[in-house]
């Protein structure tokens, strides 16, 4: 089986202190990986391949940065990797996009395609179902367990409250993969060294035929975005004090509000 | 524009609660857009699934065929198609949930109309349509204007738009009896699984320690476990730490796991993303931790510590103990 995987470089911001410049955030102090669902779907497009005779090939649209999450990716156990790079494609939106990846995927043929559910910064959970869209393939979101058949993969979709459905998908196909459906292996520094020398096929828009009217800012549904961090402070009442203090009134808060005392 | 398209969720014989939600938008936004509201039901027998809908939308378009009875995008697409043309809505709305992110993107693909997913506010001025979302992982808000455009897709987020009265409007239904789907694909729907036993029902908890990522490694549960027995208290999570097995499955709270109401709700080192505050939320008490002063969880907590989770675990049992 022939795999291909969409893969994003995103910002880690859990813990960080973000601030907003331009109406972007600012990504200059911003640790920068592969997105969390995207490495679920690099693990199992290994698997998969693995277990079949097959190789997989990693993409993704980024800026030069972005190589990291594809030499990620050939450390995974990926044997190809593509880069669509260029300014051009800053401000696209997910169908933009998705015209972007089928116009690079041309008359190559997979056997399947993966995605992530979603991207962690921006959570639009679109652009793949899109590119199934533009290359009319049958498609199904939210994977936490893909078998193979003959020319057909059977996918269980997680849905809402702890159930999940079977669904069987004709080959070729495209699946978003849900985080947890694999554990993901570890990935050394030794390991990304290896594959260091290996090429990675770089594609500007008009290498894959795209004019300026057809990428970016101009061909996105979107006129205009603001970015906004919401106030501090709203909501929770906000215990202050030493960590002694605080410690004790949550302790008081939890017998008294848990029927403790 | 004209009128509001709702696709209505259900699954197992019954109405998804996130429909009503999605009414809730549609009949706020159906003022600006001039036009009504009609929501569709594709199911095996829709009249069935209309009592809840009843006084919530002015139209509902009732479609039967056996091959709705479960949710398949292949089926729903084509079917909604017809009744786009026929309805000419100006916006299309369902929920941001399993059935919506495969439904929604593959709808606006195929159709070639303008997408916003996940929004938890939506207006309508001048021929546009301007989303609020919230993005990197709910510590920041985005503010989307799109294009003019005659009809767009919109998902909308679980929790973010009210359920509207059962007697807003008076509804006319229309039932529409489809012999024949046409699908593009040969997708197939096979059967429903249930979620794995449990070991302990993390709803039926008065009290619950809950752990997110921040709590670093399975080596540090314990901790959690030490907190949760001095009180008489379960351990619950949130997905990262299910996904990677530091906890079961079973614990996980939130949209894809469980949705818990305990008396006291303490969490740790999880940043509240929507999926996991949909399970929560409505807990009696809210008592956050977390470094991070703007972590989206303080916004839904009622009493919040900035600090660090392994600081403050070792000093509350011996608080308790004390
Ligand atoms: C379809 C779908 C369904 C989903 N369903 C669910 C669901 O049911 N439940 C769920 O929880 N998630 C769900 N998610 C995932 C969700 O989007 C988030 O990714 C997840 O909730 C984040 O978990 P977290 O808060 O533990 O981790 P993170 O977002 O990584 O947050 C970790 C937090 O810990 C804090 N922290 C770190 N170290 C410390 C320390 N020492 N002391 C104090 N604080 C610390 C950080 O500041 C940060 O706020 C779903 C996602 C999708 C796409």
């Amino acid at each position: 089986m022939d795999i291909l995987v969409l893969v994003k470089n995103v910002p880690e911001v859990a813990e960080a202190d973000l601030e907003i410049e331009d109406n972007q955030i600012d990504l200059e102090d911003l640790v920068m990986g592969i997105n969390e669902w995207d490495n679920y779907a690099v693990e199992e497009a290994v698997r998969l391949a693995e277990a079949s005779g097959g190789g997989v090939t990693v993409m993704t649209l980024g800026d030069e940065e972005a190589e990291d999450v594809l030499r990620r990716g050939l450390a995974m156990g990926a044997g190809r990797a593509m880069h669509l790079c260029d300014e051009e494609f800053e401000g696209s939106d997910p169908a933009t996009l998705a015209r972007a990846f089928a116009a690079a995927i041309g008359d190559e043929s997979y056997d399947l395609i993966l995605c992530g559910v979603q991207s962690s910064d921006l959570g639009q959970a679109s652009t793949g179902v899109l590119l199934a869209q533009v290359l009319n393939l049958p498609f199904a979101t939210m994977a936490i367990g893909i078998e193979t058949g003959e020319a057909e993969i059977t996918v269980t979709r997680e849905l809402e409250a702890n159930t999940s459905e079977r669904v069987v998908l004709p080959l070729p196909a495209l699946v978003t993969v849900q985080s947890g459906i694999n554990q993901p292996r570890y990935v050394s520094i030794m390991g990304i060294r290896k594959v260091r020398k290996m090429t990675i096929g770089l594609f500007e828009a008009d290498d894959l035929g795209l004019d300026e009217d057809q990428v970016g800012e101009e061909a996105s549904q979107v006129a205009g975005r603001a970015l906004a961090l919401p106030e501090v402070g709203e909501g929770a009442e906000m215990l202050n004090g030493s960590l002694d203090e605080i410690c004790g009134r949550a302790v008081e808060i939890i017998r008294e509000k848990g029927g403790l005392s | 524009m004209s009128g509001v398209l709702v696709i209505a969720e259900h699954r197992q014989g019954e109405l998804r609660e996130a429909t009503l939600e999605a009414l809730g938008a549609a009949l706020e936004l159906a003022p600006q857009t001039g036009r009504q509201v009609v929501t569709a039901v594709l199911a095996d027998d829709p009249q069935a699934l209309a009592g809840p809908l009843m006084g919530r939308t002015h139209g509902l378009r009732l479609m039967a065929h056996p091959d709705l009875t479960a949710f398949n995008p292949e089926m729903y697409l084509p079917v909604l198609e017809d009744a786009i043309a026929a309805a000419e809505p100006g916006l299309i709305l369902m929920p941001h949930s399993s059935q919506g992110m495969d439904l929604a993107p593959a709808l606006a693909g195929r159709l070639g109309l303008p997408l916003v997913t996940d929004c938890i506010g939506l207006t309508y001025q001048d021929g546009a349509l301007t989303a609020q979302r919230q993005v990197y992982g709910g510590k920041v808000s985005e503010t989307l204007v799109l294009k003019p455009a005659s009809m767009y897709v919109c998902t909308l987020q679980g929790g973010a738009f009210e359920a509207p009265e059962t007697s807003a409007v008076d509804t006319a239904g229309e039932e529409i009896t489809l012999t024949e789907l046409s699908p593009a694909h040969a997708r197939r729907f096979v059967e429903y699984v249930a979620g794995a036993l449990e070991d302990v029902d993390i709803a039926a908890a008065d009290i619950l320690v809950s752990v997110g990522r921040g709590i670093g490694g399975p080596e540090n549960v314990p901790l959690a476990e030490e907190l949760a027995d001095a009180l008489g208290a379960t351990v619950s999570c949130s997905r990262p730490v299910a996904d990677v097995g530091w906890l079961p499955k079973s614990r996980q709270v939130g949209t894809s796991g469980k949705t818990v109401r305990p008396k006291v709700y303490l969490a740790l080192g999880i940043s509240g993303a929507f999926q996991h505050q949909a399970g929560m939320k409505n807990s009696g008490t809210i008592i956050a931790v977390n470094k991070d002063p703007r972590a989206p969880i303080f916004a839904v907590a009622h009493y919040g510590l900035v600090a660090d989770l392994f600081e403050v675990l070792p000093k509350l049992k011996d608080k308790l103990a004390g």
